[in-house]
């Protein structure tokens, strides 16, 4: 009988300790509710004090821009083919630049993350050192050092390339390293095991286990700079950015060009954001053995 | 192929030879597609072109400039007048009091010792000399009517020197001299930021941290402390206060753009979920409002908006809002149709009403990893906000745009990159702490 008693004596303490901690809890997530909100309302009123035009006025010109833009377009839209086909050269070289920088960023990371991931290492005391270059790497906003890049080389495409390159061998150097970390360590042990280097121990056991995410990071990677590379370009570094900034310091008259780039760079990020998703999946699903 | 077709060992190893074949076909393809493609890109941008364009000492400036100064003895050739300043702006002029013992002025001139014994002698009538350990002396005269005129032949002028007759130009390791039908300018450099503590009119310039701690009161009226902060804070050659301004502006337009989006995007995320909208009209129109949201560049909405609302740190944090709602949108229904039903059945059998079921059944399933990307957004956002800040005008982008727009204050660019780095380097791992928090669920 005691045996059964006292359970039932510590019951009521459990149950009002639960409710306690429950309580508390409430209370300190409706605490972490309540300094977002003001976090946020405060945040929102100095952020509209300090710009040039208010929230409330702004709001209310927010469609004048793009109603003007429409309604030149619409007005020369017997020329908008051609205008279109005007810009498929600055269009191209937006997207040369965005996958030159994958490509020699995807290389960049590559090696990166190989030498900062324990256990595939070649020199392990380095590794703090490669991934504070990889954090810089990743902090410095391309902006900047395309516009230090195009002071010395001159404006064109190849600042604004290596800016992103620069940025994406960081950015994919971390993703990838995490990805290793997840690799069978086993295969490189057998290769080493008969005497491969370290390049071939990489190569033949690491890389064949880590490419279908290698490959599928990268393409989200291009994707993504694409968006950068017509950014920089409204910057000076070439291709559709230029020509939008060229388009809009003319304002009323040239807003069909405008019209025109807005469309291109619409479509080509949704188709290219639409092929790379699918090529994605298949990477990382995996696709059937072809025979 | 079917598995019968394999059955037979003469079938699986053809089939092998063809799949081994069909490898190393694609091993050669692959490099020789990247080459191919190497080749194109470098006749389309032009990289031959590249090495003429490119200017070598525009670099070489920009290195010097980031981490040392120069002093300016500079004298107008009309009025014999000799300033001293840092970096030649008028807010670094020394006064007459506090020039530096370098200097000597004498009658009508003055003596600058540069480094390694090098010496540059002011003379009188707009003359000028170079003394070099070495090579000896090179003597050089302006006037009006002449121009620059120096005291050897040019063809025995070392390849430091370049000279016509409209401008001398002595360039060492130890200080440089320009001469010009104007002025003459001697410049000795330094290691370090000029006046990046203190302005020259300022009592605690050039003094050690030691003599402001513990020293003496430097301005009568206030404290030591007190009045080294306000003089630093108030610096109006770095501004820091400013630029702190702008940091904290910068981190406010991604923090108000990334939470913003989240917060717009969590209902915006249950009506394109399919477990939560059985209405397929709605459903498609939640996501091409996320897909448009999203295809629409951030570049495309900073324009926009920057006509509606103005420069400033609002226009940028609506850009960033604007981009997000159609990732976070897209994140979060994919998250939201991957819960559990068996916690909302269960939440629905103790007769909650829908709201409730969301609250009890849905939310605390989710909101680890919704968190998550939201916090990893935040911290790319902090490096995007200085990038759109550059298009709108606010925040630290501005600030360093315009640094390097005027193509002469690189110890300012380097100041801003450096704060620019290590913010988001602190983002990164704050974000990182309270994501790994998140993910190992202590916070409730």
């Amino acid at each position: 009988m005691a045996d059964l008693a006292a359970p039932a004596d510590r019951e009521p303490d459990a149950r009002g300790a639960y409710l306690a901690l429950t309580r508390r809890r409430r209370l300190y997530s409706g605490l972490t509710l309540l300094i977002f909100v003001v976090l946020m309302a405060s945040g929102f009123a100095v952020a509209d004090g300090r710009n040039a035009g208010s929230f409330v006025d702004g709001w209310r010109n927010m469609l004048d821009f793009p109603a003007d833009v429409v309604a030149e377009a619409w007005e020369k839209r017997a020329e908008m083919p051609a205008l279109l086909w005007r810009y498929v050269p600055a269009l191209i070289e937006t997207l040369n630049i965005a996958a030159l920088a994958s490509l020699l960023g995807f290389f960049g990371g590559l090696g990166l993350s190989l030498v900062s991931t324990q256990g595939l290492a070649p020199f392990p005391r380095l590794i703090p050192v490669f991934r504070r270059i990889m954090d810089v790497l990743r902090a410095l906003p391309e902006i900047v050092v395309a516009l230090v890049l195009i002071f010395i080389m001159g404006s064109g495409p190849v600042p604004a390339m290596i800016a992103i390159a620069l940025h994406t061998a960081g950015a994919l150097g971390k993703l990838y390293s995490e990805v290793n970390e997840n690799a069978d360590l086993k295969p490189v042990e057998g290769l080493q095991s008969v005497g491969a280097s370290w390049g071939q121990r990489m190569a033949y056991g690491v890389i064949p286990q880590v490419a279908p995410n290698y490959l599928s990071y990268g393409l989200l990677r291009f994707e993504i700079n694409i968006r950068a590379s017509a950014i920089l370009g409204f910057v000076g570094a070439g291709g559709i950015g230029y020509e939008l900034r060229n388009s809009m310091t003319f304002g009323l008259g040239k807003f069909d060009e405008a019209a025109a780039i807005f469309v291109m760079l619409f479509l080509t990020i949704v188709v290219v954001d639409q092929l790379s998703s699918q090529l994605r999946n298949r990477l990382t699903q995996g696709r059937e053995i072809a025979p | 192929m079917t598995d019968a077709a394999l059955e037979t060992p003469g079938a699986r190893h053809a089939a092998a030879v063809r799949r081994i074949a069909a490898k190393r076909r694609v091993a050669l393809a692959v490099p020789a597609a990247i080459l191919a493609y190497l080749v194109y890109v470098f006749f389309a941008f032009d990289i031959p072109g590249l090495a003429e364009r490119a200017r070598l000492d525009n670099a070489a400036t920009l290195v010097a400039d980031s981490y040392s100064h120069k002093v300016h003895v500079t004298r107008d050739n009309r009025s014999g007048e000799i300033t001293v300043a840092k970096e030649g702006e008028r807010k670094g002029t020394f006064p007459p009091e506090m020039e530096p013992d370098w200097i000597a002025r004498d009658d009508g001139g003055a003596r600058v010792a540069l480094e390694d014994g090098h010496e540059v002698i002011f003379g009188p009538d707009n003359t000028a000399v170079y003394l070099h350990p070495e090579v000896g002396r090179i003597e050089a005269r302006a006037s009006r009517a002449d121009g620059v005129e120096i005291g050897r032949a040019p063809e025995t002028l070392p390849d430091w020197v370049s000279y016509s007759s409209a401008r001398l130009d002595i360039r060492t390791d130890a200080g440089r001299l320009t001469m010009t039908r104007s002025r003459t300018e001697a410049y000795r450099y330094f290691f370090g930021w000029e006046l990046f503590w203190f302005t020259l009119d300022s009592p605690y310039y050039d003094r050690t941290p030691a003599e402001i701690l513990f020293g003496p009161r430097l301005d009568e009226a206030r404290p030591n402390l007190v009045g080294a902060w306000a003089d630093f804070w108030g610096n109006n050659v770095w501004r820091h206060a400013d630029v702190a301004w702008a940091m904290l502006e910068t981190i406010l337009m991604a923090f108000l753009g990334t939470f913003g989006a989240a917060v717009v995007a969590l209902p915006l995320g249950f009506v394109a979920a399919k477990n939560f909208t059985p209405l397929m009209t709605l459903r498609f129109g939640a996501r091409r409002v996320f897909d448009f949201l999203r295809g629409v560049d951030a570049l495309i909405w900073t324009i926009v908006l920057s006509r509606a609302f103005g420069p400033g740190p609002l226009t940028g944090a609506l850009a960033i809002l604007f981009t997000d709602t159609g990732s976070f949108g897209k994140i979060f229904s994919e998250a939201l149709e991957n819960v559990d039903d068996k916690q909302i059945e269960g939440v629905s059998s103790t007769g909650a009403r829908p709201v409730q079921r969301y609250r009890f059944g849905v939310i605390p399933q989710v909101m680890p990893v919704l968190l998550s990307q939201v916090l990893y957004f935040f911290e790319s956002n902090t490096r995007s906000a200085t990038v759109i800040g550059a298009i709108t005008g606010g925040g630290i982008g501005l600030l360093i745009t315009q640094a390097i727009i005027t193509q002469k204050d690189w110890e300012e660019v380097t100041y801003y990159i450096i704060l620019i780095v290590l913010t988001v380097m602190a983002m990164d791992w704050l974000s990182g702490i309270l994501r790994r928090r998140l993910i190992k669920g202590d916070a409730g």
